[in-house]
Formats: C-alpha cells, sequence, structure tokens
C-alpha cells in the first residue's frame, strides 16, 4: 500500500453538506469519499493504493481534476484498488456531481 | 427497470427503498475501517463493505443492511459483522416493524480468521434475539456473489428467504468443494451445474427458499413487502417445533435425494413437469409450476 497527499489551493466552489461516496474498493476500481471541510479554502486529496509507485500519474490526474473543478474547503478521500487513470477522474466527477445534486 | 444483479449495495438501497429515504448508521464519513486489512497492507473500505440503517418501505420505517459484493466478495470481517450486529440490536431497541437483509457475500474473510468467524457467529445470535423480540427478518439474495459459508447460514436463520434465479444460497462454494473433494464430486467450472445446484430455483423447490423474485429491483422490493405482509401477526420467533420440523425435513431430503447426483434428478423425482426446463422458465411461470411440487410449503 502506499500513502499520497495532495493540498491545493485558490479554489472557489464550495460543496453541499453531507459527505458523499462513490464506487466500490474492487480490482480495478476505487471509493471516492467527498466531504465539505474547513480547510481555510484548500482542497485537500489522501489516496490510499494497493498499487505502489504511480505517485506522478497520480499528481497529474489530481492536478486535472483540480483544474476541472477548482473545489474549495474539500476534503477527498481515496481508497484504491488498481484503478486507471481514466477511471480514477471518471469516480471523482461523478462525486463531485453527486455532491452538486445534492446541493440543488 | 433496474437489475438488482447489477447494482452496487448502494444503489440497491437507493432503488428498493422509498426515494431518498435512506438514513445510515455509521457512514462512511465516521471512517471505521477494518482494523486487520491495514495490518496486512490490504486496502481498506470506509464501510468495511456494508451499508447499515433504515429506510422506508411504502412510508414505513424498516431496519436494513446491504452488503457489497465488490469489496472482497462481501465478506465478513469483524467491523462488517459488528455492524449487522449494532443493526440488529438497534431494531430491537426501536421496536422495529421488520428488518430486511440484502445479503451478498463468500461468508467470512478469511483475512480477519477468529474475528470473522465470531462476527458471524454473534450476527446469529442477534438476528435470533430480534426474532425473539417479535421482529421479522427478510433476507434477499440477488446478487453475483451469492450468499455463502457462515452468512449462508445467517440467511436460513430468517424468517423469509427471498432468492431471484441469479442469486445463490450454499455452505460451501462451488469451488472449495471441488477442490476438498475432487472434479468428480463437483465441477465448480460448470457454471450450469452451478446454478442448479446453489441458484434460486434449487433452493425454492427444496425448500430453503420461501418467496422468488425476478431479477428486478421493483420485484424484490415487492417481495420484500409480500414476505413482511407475511409474517405481519403470526409468531415470528425460532421456535423448538419450527427447528424439529426443518430437521424431519432435511432428513426426508437427504433419505428421498442422497444418492441423485444431479439436481435435475431430484426435479423429475418430485413431478416438476419437463424438468429440463425448470432453467429455462421466468420467476412467475416457475412459481405457478412449482407451486404443486415443492418441498417444505406451508
Amino acid at each position: 500500500m502506499e500513502t499520497l497527499n495532495y493540498r491545493y489551493e485558490n479554489g472557489t466552489r464550495t460543496l453541499a453538506k453531507n459527505p458523499q461516496i462513490v464506487g466500490v474498493v474492487g480490482s480495478g476500481n476505487l471509493e471516492v469519499l467527498i466531504e465539505s471541510a474547513p480547510l481555510d479554502g484548500a482542497c485537500t486529496i489522501e489516496i490510499k493504493t494497493a498499487a505502489v509507485g504511480f505517485g506522478a500519474i497520480w499528481e497529474a490526474v489530481m492536478h486535472d481534476f483540480h483544474e476541472r473543478w477548482l473545489l474549495a474547503d474539500a476534503r477527498i478521500s481515496i481508497n484504491d484498488m488498481g484503478a486507471t487513470p481514466a477511471v480514477v477522474s471518471l469516480r471523482l466527477d461523478q462525486a463531485v456531481q453527486t455532491m452538486l445534486e445534492d446541493a440543488r | 427497470m433496474s437489475s438488482y444483479l447489477e447494482l452496487s449495495a448502494r444503489e440497491r438501497l437507493q432503488q428498493l427503498f422509498d426515494p431518498g429515504s435512506f438514513e445510515e448508521f455509521l457512514p462512511p464519513s465516521e471512517r471505521v475501517v477494518s482494523p486487520h486489512l491495514a495490518q496486512l497492507n490490504a486496502p481498506v473500505a470506509f464501510d468495511d463493505g456494508v451499508a447499515v440503517g433504515r429506510a422506508r418501505l411504502n412510508g414505513e420505517f424498516v431496519y436494513t443492511a446491504a452488503q457489497e459484493g465488490g469489496f472482497m466478495g462481501g465478506a465478513v470481517g469483524e467491523v462488517h459483522g459488528a455492524k449487522l450486529v449494532g443493526l440488529l440490536q438497534r431494531a430491537v431497541l426501536d421496536n422495529a416493524p421488520a428488518v430486511v437483509l440484502l445479503l451478498e457475500t463468500g461468508g467470512v474473510r478469511l483475512h480477519e480468521a477468529n474475528a470473522g468467524l465470531i462476527a458471524v457467529s454473534e450476527v446469529m445470535r442477534a438476528l435470533l434475539d430480534a426474532r425473539a423480540a417479535g421482529i421479522p427478518v427478510i433476507v434477499l439474495i440477488g446478487g453475483s456473489n451469492g450468499a455463502f459459508g457462515g452468512m449462508g447460514i445467517v440467511a436460513r436463520c430468517a424468517n423469509v428467504v427471498v432468492m431471484s434465479e441469479e442469486g445463490r444460497l450454499a455452505m460451501s462454494g462451488p469451488e472449495v468443494i471441488e477442490t476438498a473433494n475432487g472434479v468428480e464430486e463437483f465441477d465448480a467450472r460448470d457454471r450450469a451445474l452451478v446454478w442448479r445446484t446453489t441458484g434460486g430455483k434449487h433452493r425454492y423447490l427444496l425448500g430453503d427458499c420461501q418467496m422468488m423474485s425476478a431479477d428486478s429491483v421493483a420485484a424484490f422490493r415487492q417481495a420484500a413487502l409480500d414476505a413482511i405482509a407475511a409474517c405481519a401477526g403470526g409468531p415470528v420467533e425460532l421456535t423448538l417445533e419450527a427447528l424439529e420440523r426443518e430437521q424431519q425435513l432435511l432428513a426426508e431430503r437427504l433419505a428421498r435425494f442422497g444418492a441423485m447426483a444431479d439436481p435435475a434428478d431430484i426435479w423429475n423425482s418430485i413431478g416438476m413437469a419437463d424438468a429440463q426446463r425448470v432453467s429455462m422458465l421466468d420467476a412467475d411461470a416457475f412459481v405457478a409450476a412449482a407451486a404443486a411440487h415443492r418441498l417444505g410449503a406451508p
């Protein structure tokens, strides 16, 4: 297992109050827990992954994710079982969209 | 109409009960995860593979749990089992009208060894305590992982087991039987044989399962409502008389069918017309065809 942590500033979009979880910790899949949290406007992402040694790819995928959504005061926690970058991106978008639906 | 088989545990909870009515106890944001998996350097899930809580069914709150087959085959670890026990105990405290368990599990999570085994036995005790308190327990089995091992026993402790044809219920899984007793005993790669032996239709004909459902969320929802209605007003606790009847049923089953090698032979012998076609019937047609022949019918 490997733990990776990322923190992004300068986000603007805040989230609904209720946490949401999407995905399942199964082979080639992951779960994403997304919560609103007071983080001085930052978006933090903690990843626990079974696939060791892919930090550079995670960093690129998380950077793109932050650029897409610009979340603020958001805490994202991931349990991963070897999902591909495309699956990770889709799950992250699903998590945010579920949150936005919930806020309506 | 959604296939029950293909949904995740959380999707089932959202779609089977009244929309938006599921209230989770100990949600993923509490992060109560397995203490054992991390020691083994294995991934954890924030809900340890089971969501528990209460949800409305036609307006009335019932207590419910759904196991996630996608996380370690729905296997029961220490936390997962404790959540099931807590749910059943809470149902007793709150005098819930019913408990509906959406099982999908290979049984004990072997990574957690004795803690998992103890957890499953505690689930059995809590389930029987709920029944003794007058709360009917309904089990739904329609996920691709079936209900096996200790949780297969838990299922049979319930008042009503509802299965789809695709659902499976047994103690040892096919691969376990083949590994232990050889391919002549059971060919785990013969999927038709596996489903003839452990699938919903055979369980219904043998009396291990009390209701059949088509593989749709709507059908399972209706079956859960029907099962709760069937229990209403009557005694729901497990009695010595009921156990003795069950024992007699099992003894008769062994005497009548013990020498038969294939479930189709059993279907022939109990008088299912055209037994070879049993696997082709949809749920309603099958229930109609089985009515006069199934064992253990009330």
